[in-house]
C-alpha cells in the first residue's frame, strides 16, 4: 500500500464503494466525511452504544447498509479515514480541512467528490416555528438518536423521500396526523411505465403508500400546504385540495420536496457546472465515466444529481475505476460499462419519479410577500421582488442587494426557493437567473481556530 | 450596424469613480453615458471592505479625500439611500511604541487638513474602546470618520446617474474605442455605438489596456484582498478600526456582523478573485488578539474582488497626456471607496469647466512617462511593488501560497 495523494470527501455509499475500488488496486486513498461514523445520510449509523437492529433502522436496505458499513469498517486498516472532519474550502492540489477544532491543509493530487444531498425546501408560512424540520432531519433523528420530532407529526411536500420517512415513524410507533402529497394521483399513474424500469424500487414505494393507507394513516395528494400555524411551535397545518380547505392539529411538521445536490466544493474546485432540467438546478458537469470539466477532480453521487443510494455506490466505482484508468492503472473496461449501463437504467427511472413527484411550480406564484424565505438574514419574498423590481435578476445580485442567501447557511437552505421567486417575478426562465456562487467556508468556521503546521 | 449616438460624455466602467463622475456631469446637464462590462459596483467599488476613511491616506490624497468627506456628508440627498453610512469614527490602533510614534507623526503632518485626530494611550483608548485587546498599546482615532455598505452604496451611484438624465448600461462591455481626430466613437456589447468628444476611463483594475492604446501605458496590476464576515453578534464595536503597519481591519454593522480584512487573494480569472487559503487562516488566529469579543465566532463567508494598484499605491486622475478629451480615473489601490465621489466630481469638472476645483497633480499620468526614458513594459516587473504590496497575488489560478 502506497499514500496515494487521492482524496474521497464524503463517506456515504458513493465515497465507500470508491474508496474500497481504489484498495482493491493497490492505492491508499484519503477519506475524509463530516460525520461522526460514516454511511451516509440514507444509511447513517447510529452511536455505537445503541444497539437497534439493521432491519429497526434501515427497513428493506438494511443488507445494503450493513455492506456498506462492512465494507467500510474493513477498509479502515488499508485507508487514511478521517471522520468528523469539515473540508470547509479547497484550491488546486490543497484543500481545507476542520477537525475538532483545529485547520489544516490537506494536499491532493486527484479529488473525488462524493458530498451528497441536503432536502429541497419549498418555505411555506410558519416554517421557521419551533417543531418544523426537513424530512431528511426528521429522518436523521429517528436513525440516529431514536427521536421522534413530535408525538403527532405531519409528513409534507414531496418525492420518494415523503412516504418512506412517514412509514419509518410509523414503524417507529410514532403518531402519523397525515401525509400531504403536493403532487397529484394522476401524475404518479402517467410514470407508472417509466418507473417499471426499476420493479423493485417501484414496489418498495407502493409498499410505504400502501402500509401507511392500511394503517390508517391519512394520505391526500395534489395537496397546497399553505401555512404552519402555532405561537410558540406548531400546532397545526392549513392545507388546501382542490377547492377544499382544512385544519389539522399536529405538533411537528416534517417536509421537503425532493432533494437538492451540494455542489458548494465543486463549484470552489473550479468545476464547469450545467443546467439540469431533471434536478432543475445547476450542477457540476459530469461525463458517463465521472470526470468533472476539471483534471484530477471525480464526481460520484448525489452531490452531482440525484439518483439515490444504489446509484451512489455504483458511481462511487465507476468514478474510481476513471480514475485508476486515467492515471495508468490497468482496470477492467467491461465492469464500467456494466457500471454505467445500470447507472442509465436508473437515469430513466429518475425521469419517471420527477414525473411522479413534479416540482409544484405555482410555488413561487403562491408564496405570499410576507413569507420568508431567507431564515438566517430575514428575507421575505416580498423583499426579493421589490429587489427584483429595481431591475435586479441574476441570483448573486439580488443576493448582493437585498441579503438573500448571505447569512450562516449560504444559501444551502433558501438558495433554491430564492430563485424560484427571482425567475417568476422577473419572467426569467429559471436556469437564466443563475446560480449562487460558491464561498468558503462552505461551513461556518470559528475565530481563534488552531492552526496545525 | 446603427448610427452612433452621439452625446458629450462616455464613461466607461460602472464602479464608484465612473459612476459618480455620470452622476455629477448628468446633474451639470451634460449628456452622458455610463458603460459597465459586468453590474454597477460589482468589483472592487462594491465588494471593498466598506471603510469611508481619510485617517491614513498619503497627505497627498487628503485634500480629495476632504472633498469627498462632504459629498458623503449629503450622501442620503445625493444618491437618495443612506448606504447604511455611519460616521461612526475610524480607529488605527497601535500594537508597539514604534507604531504609536508614526501614528503621532501622521497626526503632526496631516494637522491643517482638517481630519482633527486624536492620539490615545492605552488607558485612554480601554476608556473609551474597552473591546481593545492587549495588544494594543494606544490608537488615533479620527471621529468624523466611518463605513458605509459599499454592496448598495456604489450600484446607487449609478441609479442615482440614471435618474439625473444619463444613459446607463450594465452588461455592456466596450469592444472597440477609436479617435478620429474630432471625437471618440466607443462600441459596447449590444451592438450600441457611441460618439462623443469626452471619455473617461474609470476601468477601474482594467482600465491600462485602454490607456496603452492611448499611448500611455501605465505598470498597473491587480491586489485582491482577503475579507471575511461573521455571524450576528452582540454589538461590541461602533468605530472602524484599522492597524498601523497593517495586517487586520474590521467593522461591526448594525445588524451585528462584523466584517475583517487583511492579506490577499488570488485571481481565479481577469474579473474574479478569492481570499487566499492562508489568509483567512491568518484572520481568523490573529484578529482575535486585537478583537477579544470574536473568540469563538463564526465566520460564515469570505470574498474578495480585483483592484488595481500602481507602484506607488497612488491613483491616476486626470487628464490623459496623449489624447486630449480622454480623462483616466483608476488605480485607487485599495482605497477608492471614500474618495471615488470626489474623484468623479473632479473628472465631470474637467469636462465642465476646464478645470477640477482640487489640484490633480500627484495623480497625473505623467510620472509613468519620464521624458528620458521609453515607455514603460505593460506587464511591470516584478519588483514593482513597494515592500507592503508584495503579498499581492499576480493572475492566475492556483494556490494562494506557494
Amino acid at each position: 500500500m502506497k499514500l496515494s495523494g487521492i482524496v474521497i470527501i464524503g463517506a456515504g455509499p458513493a465515497g465507500i464503494r470508491a474508496a474500497q475500488t481504489l484498495v482493491a488496486y493497490g492505492l491508499q486513498p484519503c477519506l475524509i466525511d463530516e460525520s461522526l461514523r460514516g454511511g451516509g445520510q440514507i444509511y447513517r449509523r447510529q452511536p455505537e452504544n445503541f444497539k437497534r437492529s439493521a432491519k429497526a433502522l434501515y427497513g428493506f436496505e438494511a443488507s445494503k447498509a450493513q455492506a456498506v458499513h462492512a465494507t467500510l469498517d474493513r477498509l479502515q486498516a488499508d485507508i487514511d479515514y478521517r471522520p468528523q472532519t469539515l473540508v470547509w474550502n479547497a484550491e488546486a492540489q490543497s484543500l481545507d480541512t476542520l477537525h475538532d477544532g483545529v485547520a489544516d491543509q490537506l494536499p491532493y493530487t486527484h479529488l473525488i467528490v462524493a458530498t451528497g444531498a441536503t432536502d429541497r425546501i419549498l418555505p411555506v408560512p410558519g416554517w421557521t416555528l419551533p417543531g418544523v424540520y426537513s424530512l431528511g432531519a426528521a429522518q436523521i433523528a429517528l436513525k440516529f438518536q431514536g427521536c421522534a420530532i413530535g408525538e403527532r407529526v405531519v409528513f409534507a411536500g414531496s418525492g420518494p423521500l415523503l412516504y418512506l420517512v412517514a412509514y419509518q415513524y410509523a414503524k417507529a410507533g410514532a403518531k402519523v396526523a397525515a401525509v400531504l402529497d403536493s403532487s397529484p394521483l394522476s401524475a404518479q399513474t402517467r410514470a407508472l411505465p417509466a418507473l417499471l424500469g426499476q420493479p423493485a424500487t417501484l414496489a418498495k414505494g407502493l409498499y410505504y403508500r400502501g402500509w401507511l393507507t392500511a394503517h390508517g394513516v391519512p394520505v391526500h395528494q395534489g395537496v397546497h400546504l399553505q401555512s404552519i400555524q402555532g405561537e410558540q411551535r406548531v400546532r397545526s397545518v392549513r392545507w388546501r385540495q382542490g377547492e377544499q380547505e382544512r385544519t389539522l392539529d399536529c405538533d411537528a411538521v416534517a417536509f421537503a420536496h425532493a432533494l437538492r445536490s451540494e455542489t458548494q466544493l465543486a463549484d470552489l474546485l473550479g468545476c464547469a457546472f450545467s443546467w439540469s432540467d431533471l434536478n432543475r438546478a445547476w450542477l457540476p458537469t459530469r461525463d458517463t465515466s465521472g470526470r468533472s470539466s476539471v483534471e484530477g477532480v471525480y464526481l460520484a453521487g448525489d452531490g452531482a444529481g440525484i439518483m439515490g443510494a444504489d446509484a451512489a455506490e455504483m458511481a462511487g466505482e465507476l468514478a474510481a475505476l476513471t480514475l485508476l484508468s486515467d492515471t495508468g492503472h490497468q482496470v477492467d473496461a467491461a465492469r464500467s460499462t456494466a457500471l454505467q449501463h445500470r447507472l442509465d437504467a436508473i437515469h430513466r427511472f429518475r425521469h419517471g419519479l420527477e414525473t411522479a413527484f413534479p416540482f409544484p411550480e405555482d410555488w413561487a406564484a403562491n408564496a405570499p410577500d410576507t413569507l420568508t424565505v431567507c431564515r438566517c438574514e430575514e428575507v421575505s419574498a416580498g423583499e426579493i421582488r421589490q429587489t427584483v423590481e429595481q431591475g435586479h435578476w441574476e441570483i448573486n445580485r439580488v443576493k448582493a442587494m437585498c441579503r438573500v442567501g448571505m447569512g450562516r447557511c449560504q444559501g444551502r437552505m433558501c438558495g433554491m426557493a430564492a430563485t424560484e421567486i427571482v425567475a417568476h417575478a422577473s419572467g426569467r426562465d429559471i436556469a437564466s437567473v443563475g446560480r449562487l456562487r460558491g464561498q468558503a467556508p462552505i461551513k461556518p468556521i470559528p475565530f481563534g481556530v488552531e492552526v496545525d503546521q | 450596424m446603427s448610427l452612433p449616438i452621439e452625446v458629450e460624455a462616455v464613461v466607461i466602467g460602472g464602479g464608484i469613480v465612473g459612476a459618480s463622475a455620470a452622476l455629477f456631469l448628468a446633474k451639470s446637464g451634460r449628456r452622458v453615458v455610463l458603460l459597465e462590462r459586468d453590474f454597477f459596483g460589482a468589483h472592487s467599488s462594491g465588494v471593498n471592505y466598506g471603510g469611508v476613511r481619510r485617517q491614513g491616506r498619503p497627505l497627498s490624497q487628503l485634500p480629495l479625500s476632504q472633498r469627498a468627506h462632504a459629498i458623503w456628508g449629503d450622501l442620503t440627498n445625493l444618491i437618495g439611500i443612506d448606504g447604511e453610512y455611519l460616521r461612526s469614527g475610524h480607529l488605527k490602533l497601535a500594537r508597539s511604541d514604534k507604531d504609536m510614534a508614526a501614528l503621532a507623526a501622521y497626526e503632526q503632518a496631516s494637522r491643517g487638513f482638517g481630519l482633527d485626530l486624536q492620539l490615545l494611550d492605552r488607558e485612554q483608548l480601554r476608556a473609551r474602546f474597552p473591546w481593545a485587546g492587549d495588544v494594543a498599546v494606544g490608537a488615533s482615532l479620527c471621529a468624523d470618520d466611518g463605513h458605509a455598505n459599499p454592496r448598495i452604496v456604489s450600484p446607487a451611484f449609478a441609479h442615482a446617474a440614471r435618474r439625473a438624465g444619463a444613459d446607463v448600461y450594465e452588461q455592456a462591455a466596450v469592444s472597440e474605442v477609436s479617435h478620429d481626430g474630432h471625437a471618440f466613437t466607443v462600441r459596447a456589447a449590444g451592438g450600441q455605438t457611441f460618439r462623443a468628444p469626452w471619455l473617461l476611463n474609470c476601468a477601474g483594475a482594467w482600465a491600462a489596456a485602454l490607456a496603452e492604446q492611448f499611448g500611455e501605458p501605465v505598470p498597473m496590476r491587480s491586489g485582491h484582498p482577503a475579507m471575511l464576515v461573521t455571524e450576528p453578534l452582540p454589538m461590541f464595536m461602533d468605530v472602524s478600526t484599522g492597524v498601523e503597519g497593517g495586517g487586520i481591519y474590521a467593522r461591526q454593522v448594525a445588524r451585528g456582523n462584523c466584517v475583517l480584512g487583511g492579506g490577499q487573494g488570488f485571481a481565479l480569472d481577469p474579473a474574479t478573485a478569492r481570499p487566499g487559503q492562508a489568509a483567512i487562516l491568518d484572520i481568523l488566529r490573529n484578529a482575535v488578539e486585537l478583537y477579544p469579543p470574536l473568540a469563538g465566532a463564526q465566520a460564515i463567508r469570505t470574498w474578495s474582488g480585483t483592484e488595481g494598484y500602481l507602484p506607488d499605491r497612488e491613483p491616476v486622475l486626470g487628464v490623459s497626456s496623449t489624447q486630449p478629451g480622454l480623462l483616466h480615473g483608476f488605480g485607487f489601490a485599495g482605497s477608492g471607496f471614500q474618495i471615488g465621489p470626489a474623484a468623479g466630481e473632479a473628472l465631470a469638472q474637467i469636462v465642465c469647466t476646464g478645470a477640477p476645483s482640487i489640484r490633480l497633480d500627484a495623480f497625473s499620468i505623467q510620472r509613468f512617462q519620464p521624458i528620458s526614458q521609453p515607455a514603460l513594459p505593460t506587464a511591470p516587473p516584478a519588483t514593482a511593488a513597494p515592500a507592503h504590496a508584495e503579498n499581492v497575488i499576480p493572475l492566475f489560478r492556483g494556490r494562494s501560497q506557494p
